[in-house]
């Protein structure tokens, strides 16, 4: 595309067909304790 | 739904329900102003002055494109995946209050300078054992189990820290499980023995140091008064350094009194550390060094700043890694966990010295909020379901926010403390939130 630059495509869409095993990190384990912060959390599947 | 914005002259798109980002040049971001009016002729008459009209009638077929895709104006097609929500709840990571004792008097401590509003005391061994079999027990078949140690100050207690990690691994191979352990501390008491054990041992170490001298030491103190800085900081050095400047944090909290905070942000990363996380304090209204609505505008311009000067050292080489503009676009988290959050209050629990249960290390020493004990091996489940039922769909305020599958629906805690309902979120901290995560996607689009 000329106009346009995808950099991220349907990712959550996606994670559909393999979310929820649950095995991912705790988010307030990570480093925050005072906000939730979730979007910066790895999948552990892949 | 979708969200526009501009920084640093870059347009980006986001395509809320599909998660696609998008960087749209002047006249396709501005043809999209007007495409939901769905008349294409209009559109291109109206930016017949900035652009040519097949510039413009380009732009609108690559929006096109862009929808038949399902990576713009998306459904959001989600609750369909709440029936996985459902299932029996399965406790998967304990913040472990090894010390309700501090050896600072840090001003803005929301653990009341380490006891959480109660007494001072410390985790007998006996307890924290008790606390890994519960965990073991309400984990099901969920094989990573995370355990946090907290405070108050977790060092003043090494003792039940380490009877806890050799207990746990002495369990893991029996019930199929793999346990990471992290522990927070203020560093105070770090020496070469902790830190040995702490690098054998943990999978991360968060250290709390806020940024510059001053700005440090007029929070974090000790019982005397003086400040901590100059104590900390070489250890915390010596610290990050023997981890390969690798799996610890530097934490730090800004407050009303550094609304610079940037300047705190590029101090940690001037001294050598290369990760940093610095967060927005979550103060009563009151306590002088609360943040404001009024606030906002001087903390989003720090945060532009800092997305503009994260990008400018990562091109020299002398990048380092900011926790909340961290974001994973393509391998983040799935959307289940987006739609749940941080599982506060099932999937996540505290624990006391005492063994009293609490939904979250800010729940802790709330009499209406205590779950159990972990001597009892049971869980109040009327609040385990208010907090397990709580998620995006369950928040008003979250349905027409752009930004919800990123924060998923923000910190109960916060929630509560401000409006008294987990349902309910704390204002301030999403529009900070949102401003963190516009920024973390501008830095994305300068790969």
């Amino acid at each position: 595309m000329k106009h346009i630059k995808t950099i991220s495509g349907s990712t959550l869409k996606e994670s559909m067909s393999h979310g929820g095993c649950g095995e991912c990190q705790t988010s307030c384990q990570s480093a925050c304790k005072t906000s939730c912060t979730v979007a910066n959390q790895s999948c552990e599947k892949k | 739904m979708i969200h526009r914005f501009k920084m640093h002259g870059t347009n980006i798109v986001v395509d809320v329900n599909s998660g696609a980002v998008h960087i749209f040049d002047d006249v396709a971001y501005d043809a999209l102003q007007y495409y939901e009016d769905g008349d294409k002729k209009n559109t291109i008459d109206r930016l017949s002055g900035r652009y040519k009209p097949e510039q413009t009638q380009e732009a609108l077929l690559e929006i096109d494109g862009l929808i038949e895709r399902g990576q713009l104006y998306s459904k959001d097609e989600y609750r369909q995946v709440m029936p996985l929500l459902d299932k029996e709840p399965v406790v998967k990571a304990l913040c472990l209050h090894v010390s309700h004792d501090c050896n600072l008097r840090c001003r803005y401590c929301f653990a009341s300078t380490g006891d959480f509003g109660g007494s001072r005391m410390v985790m007998p061994p006996e307890i924290g054992i008790r606390a890994i079999d519960l965990l073991i027990q309400k984990s099901g078949s969920r094989r990573n189990l995370e355990i946090d140690f907290f405070g108050g100050e977790p060092l003043m207690n090494f003792e039940t820290v380490r009877t806890v990690v050799e207990y746990a691994r002495s369990k893991e191979r029996e019930h199929n499980k793999n346990f990471r352990f992290t522990i927070t501390t203020n560093a105070v008491l770090l020496n070469e023995e902790f830190k040995r054990y702490i690098n054998e041992n943990m999978s991360n170490v968060v250290l709390s140091i806020d940024g510059r001298e001053g700005t440090n030491d007029r929070m974090r103190f000790k019982v005397d008064g003086s400040g901590t800085y100059r104590h900390i900081l070489p250890k915390i050095k010596d610290m990050a350094e023997s981890r390969n400047q690798d799996k610890y944090y530097v934490r730090g909290t800004f407050t009303r009194h550094n609304l610079d905070f940037s300047k705190d942000v590029l101090h940690l990363a001037n001294e050598g550390f290369k990760q940093i996380s610095v967060e927005p304090v979550v103060a009563a209204k009151g306590s002088g060094y609360d943040l404001r609505e009024q606030d906002l505008p001087v903390l989003f311009e720090e945060y532009e700043k800092l997305a503009y000067e994260y990008v400018s050292r990562q091109r020299r080489g002398e990048g380092f890694n900011f926790f909340h503009f961290m974001i994973d676009l393509s391998q983040g988290p799935c959307i289940v966990k987006r739609l749940r959050g941080c599982g506060s209050g099932h999937e996540y629990l505290a624990v006391t010295p005492d063994g009293d249960i609490y939904p979250c290390h800010q729940f802790v020493g709330m009499e209406d909020f205590r779950m159990g004990n972990v001597l009892d091996e049971q869980l109040n489940n009327s609040i385990l379901s208010v907090f397990k039922n709580s998620n995006i769909y369950s928040k008003k305020e979250c349905s027409s926010c752009w930004a919800k599958f990123y924060c998923s629906g923000g910190c109960a805690a916060n929630a509560y403390q401000f409006n008294g309902d987990i349902d309910i979120p704390y204002s301030v901290g999403c529009e900070l939130e949102k401003k963190r995560i516009e920024c973390a996607l501008w830095i994305k689009s300068q790969d």
